[in-house]
Order: structure tokens, then C-alpha cells, then sequence
């Protein structure tokens, strides 16, 4: 039988022991409806789930579910849709409880004083141009000021097809302000035209992505085994969609055989009653799904699959270990 | 090993799909988290097999003590004597 300590060295396996216990429940959760921006190809607006549910406004309501979350196991809230910092009340009913993520487009700094160690994640689009074109506005330039040298905050570059060639000079500018920084593919889920992935476009992005990790290793938290699953939706000879996906809510999960999946996973409508399918567009074709935590999830929970060479279990600790210091669960 | 530490032994292989190792072979003492690499979905797996085998429960806050086969069968053991 091959054992972990068989494919390693002290090195790796030290490294492996750090996360092998961590057991990361995560569940995601739509805090509100409203955002400051309508962004071409954010899911949240473009398949609807804005109107999927009216948000409870009744802070105490939003206090009781959390503890009713942590009851249910829960040790990890991924916050997103719309633009969460618009309520920062039904934010620290999280984050008083538990770890605690909240993505943002980081135009509302989040005040320090009331959260000082709650990991942040910027959500950034390509350069001015192309922020322009999908967002309506430049945000670096304000979300950077807010941010400038925090230790708990970090971009969520989602990379798109016109980005080939000039990732470097975004990595440059979050490497100046002080700011680490997750790279991730568009998915384009409105189709805007010149956005859409073609693959050799995919060949050539992986490319860019594992240099950007050699060159810049202070900055990018990534690895090169990410880069290859998120461009070519395969790992170990699997097809990522559908019957794969770990990140689909566990009470709606009908699927037979049922995959390895993310242990009691549920994403959240902000009326705290409502289930959305999986952890991104339910109007999104699974089969071009470029969601990075997805991936990065599908990786996490195969782990058995990857104790078969030194170099599929390497590969699994590196993913394992991005996604744990994303999450604040092991230093960066 | 006694029956009970075979029988646990035999569930993990086949629930896990293990290769080239039988319940005999097994090293009971082997930590299934650090050298076996099982995750708490698997866990939670061989907890209900065992609790449709056994007519025991197994409670979700005593999976980071069962860390090896010899472990389990004793904590099945102490359940059925017990009779909870």
C-alpha cells in the first residue's frame, strides 16, 4: 500500500502534516442584493440570483443564522454577492463568530477597527481599459488606496482573453502597493464580445501565470498544478463539470454516483431561506466553468487520487496550501 | 488482531479502494490521516458503514480521535459493551 510518508521527504511531508488536519467546511453566502457596480459577467447580476430572493434586513435574523451555520458545522464564510461592505452589520455577524472571507470590489474600505484580521479579497478585472469595458470604471485606483500595505487583504485578478501579454504590469502594480495577489479566469457569462476563451488562448495563459509565480513568488499565491487544471479542465486524466464539481449545495446534490464533494456545502441567498445550485451561475455551462475556488475545491477533495506519485501528492499540498493561506488558515 | 480490528480493517480497503494491502496485512497502528490520507468525507463514509454494520453512532466530534483502525475497533468495542 503507498503511505503519504513513502512519496515524501521530511520536507514535503512537514508541509503536508501542516494542512492534512485543517478540515475546511465552507459554505458561501449572498449578503445582500445590491452592489455599486454592474459589471459585465458578474454571474450574481447576469443569471438573475439578484432576484432570486429578498435580503433580510433584520440584523438579529442574520445573527441566528450564523450560529445556526456554525451548528451545522461550518468554520469557514466565504461572503460575496452583491457588494458585501454595503452592510457591514450582517458582515460582523460573521465574523464575530468565526474565519471569515469577504470579497469586494474594493471600492468601500472596510474599517480596520471594526475588523481587523478578516481576510479581504479584491476583485480586480484586467487593466484600466478592460476594467472600463466590464466595470464601468477603473477601480484599482481607489480599491488600491483603501488597501494600499494591508496584511489581510489581497486582489482576486480575474485574468480575460485581452489580458495576454500584460499580466506582468498588474502584478507589478499590486507587487508596488504592497498586496499579494490570487490569479483567475473570466468565464464570461454574458458573452461580451473578445472575452470568451479560446484554447489556445488557454495554452498561452497558463504559460503567463506560471511565470508571474516564478517571477514574482512574494506576490502571486497560486501554483503551476492550478494553472494547469483552471486552463485545460482536466486532472488526472478527469474532466472537470457537472459530475465532478464538489462546490454544488449539498441539500439540492441529487447526482448519481455522487462525486467526492465538499462536506455539507450550501451557498446562501441573502433571505437566508433560499439555496443557490453550486458556488457560482446556475446558468453557467459546467463544462467551461473557470470558477478558481471550484477548481481549486476539486483538487482539495481528491486527495487520495494524488497519493499515487511524489509528484501528485506535491502538486495536491501546493493547491491545498493556496487556498488555506487565501483563507487565513495558514500563514502566507 | 481481533474481529473486530479485521473487520474495520477490511471496510476501510474496500470504502477507500485500497491496493495491494488485506485486513491482515494492515497496520492497524498506521495513522489514516498522515500516512493512509483519508479526509473527513471519507470518515463520514466509513462512519456510516460502520454504523449500518454495527448499530453503533458515531458522533461527528470523535472523528479527530479515530486515527487508526486499532482506535476504531476499540471505540466500536467500548460502544457495543457499553451498549450505547
Amino acid at each position: 500500500m503507498i503511505t503519504v510518508s513513502s512519496l515524501l521527504d521530511d520536507h514535503w511531508y512537514k508541509r503536508y502534516k501542516e494542512i492534512s488536519r485543517l478540515n475546511i467546511r465552507s459554505s458561501i453566502y449572498d449578503v445582500t442584493d445590491h452592489c455599486n457596480l454592474r459589471c459585465k459577467g458578474c454571474f450574481f447580476f447576469s443569471s438573475g440570483e439578484h432576484k432570486a430572493a429578498s435580503e433580510e434586513k433584520d440584523v438579529s435574523l442574520w445573527h441566528a443564522f450564523v450560529e445556526k451555520e456554525m451548528a451545522r458545522g461550518v468554520n469557514l464564510a466565504i461572503l460575496i454577492g452583491g457588494e458585501p461592505t454595503l452592510c457591514l452589520d450582517r458582515i460582523e455577524a460573521f465574523y464575530k463568530r468565526l474565519p471569515t472571507f469577504c470579497a469586494t470590489n474594493g471600492l468601500i474600505k472596510v474599517p480596520r477597527d471594526r475588523f481587523p484580521d478578516m481576510m479581504v479579497g479584491i476583485s480586480l478585472w484586467g487593466d484600466a481599459a478592460d476594467e472600463k469595458i466590464l466595470r464601468g470604471k477603473d477601480t484599482f485606483q481607489i480599491s488600491s488606496a483603501n488597501y494600499e500595505g494591508d496584511a489581510h487583504a489581497y486582489y482576486l485578478y480575474t485574468i480575460t482573453p485581452k489580458q495576454l501579454g500584460k499580466i506582468e504590469k498588474i502584478i507589478e502594480k499590486i507587487t508596488d502597493v504592497g498586496l499579494k495577489v490570487h490569479m483567475q479566469l473570466l468565464s464570461n457569462d454574458e458573452g461580451v464580445d473578445g472575452f470568451s476563451w479560446k484554447p489556445e488562448e488557454l495554452v498561452d495563459v497558463r504559460a503567463e501565470m506560471d511565470s508571474m509565480l516564478d517571477r514574482y513568488p512574494r506576490t502571486v499565491i497560486s501554483s503551476k498544478y492550478y494553472h494547469k487544471i483552471i486552463t485545460t479542465g482536466e486532472m488526472l486524466g478527469r474532466r472537470f463539470g457537472w459530475m465532478e464539481c464538489p462546490s454544488v449545495t449539498a441539500p439540492l446534490d441529487k447526482r448519481t454516483p455522487r462525486p467526492k464533494r465538499l462536506t455539507n456545502f450550501i451557498r446562501w441567498a441573502s433571505d437566508l431561506h433560499t439555496m443557490h445550485r453550486c458556488c457560482t451561475s446556475e446558468t453557467r455551462d459546467c463544462s467551461t466553468c473557470k470558477d478558481g475556488a471550484a477548481h481549486m475545491s476539486w483538487v482539495m477533495v481528491n486527495k487520495r487520487s494524488h497519493i499515487k506519485t511524489a509528484e501528485d501528492l506535491q502538486n495536491w499540498i501546493e493547491v491545498y496550501e493556496m487556498f488555506a493561506k487565501l483563507y487565513q488558515f495558514i500563514p502566507w | 488482531m481481533n474481529k473486530t480490528t479485521t473487520r474495520v480493517a477490511e471496510i476501510i480497503i474496500n470504502e477507500l479502494k485500497l491496493e495491494d494491502v488485506t485486513p491482515q496485512t494492515f497496520d492497524a497502528d498506521l495513522d489514516l490521516v498522515d500516512e493512509v490520507g483519508i479526509d473527513s468525507m471519507d470518515l463520514a463514509t466509513i462512519a456510516l458503514v460502520l454504523r449500518d454494520e454495527y448499530g453503533i453512532r458515531i458522533d461527528e466530534d470523535d472523528y479527530p480521535k479515530l486515527t487508526t483502525v486499532r482506535i476504531i475497533a476499540e471505540y466500536i468495542d467500548n460502544k457495543l459493551t457499553s451498549g450505547e
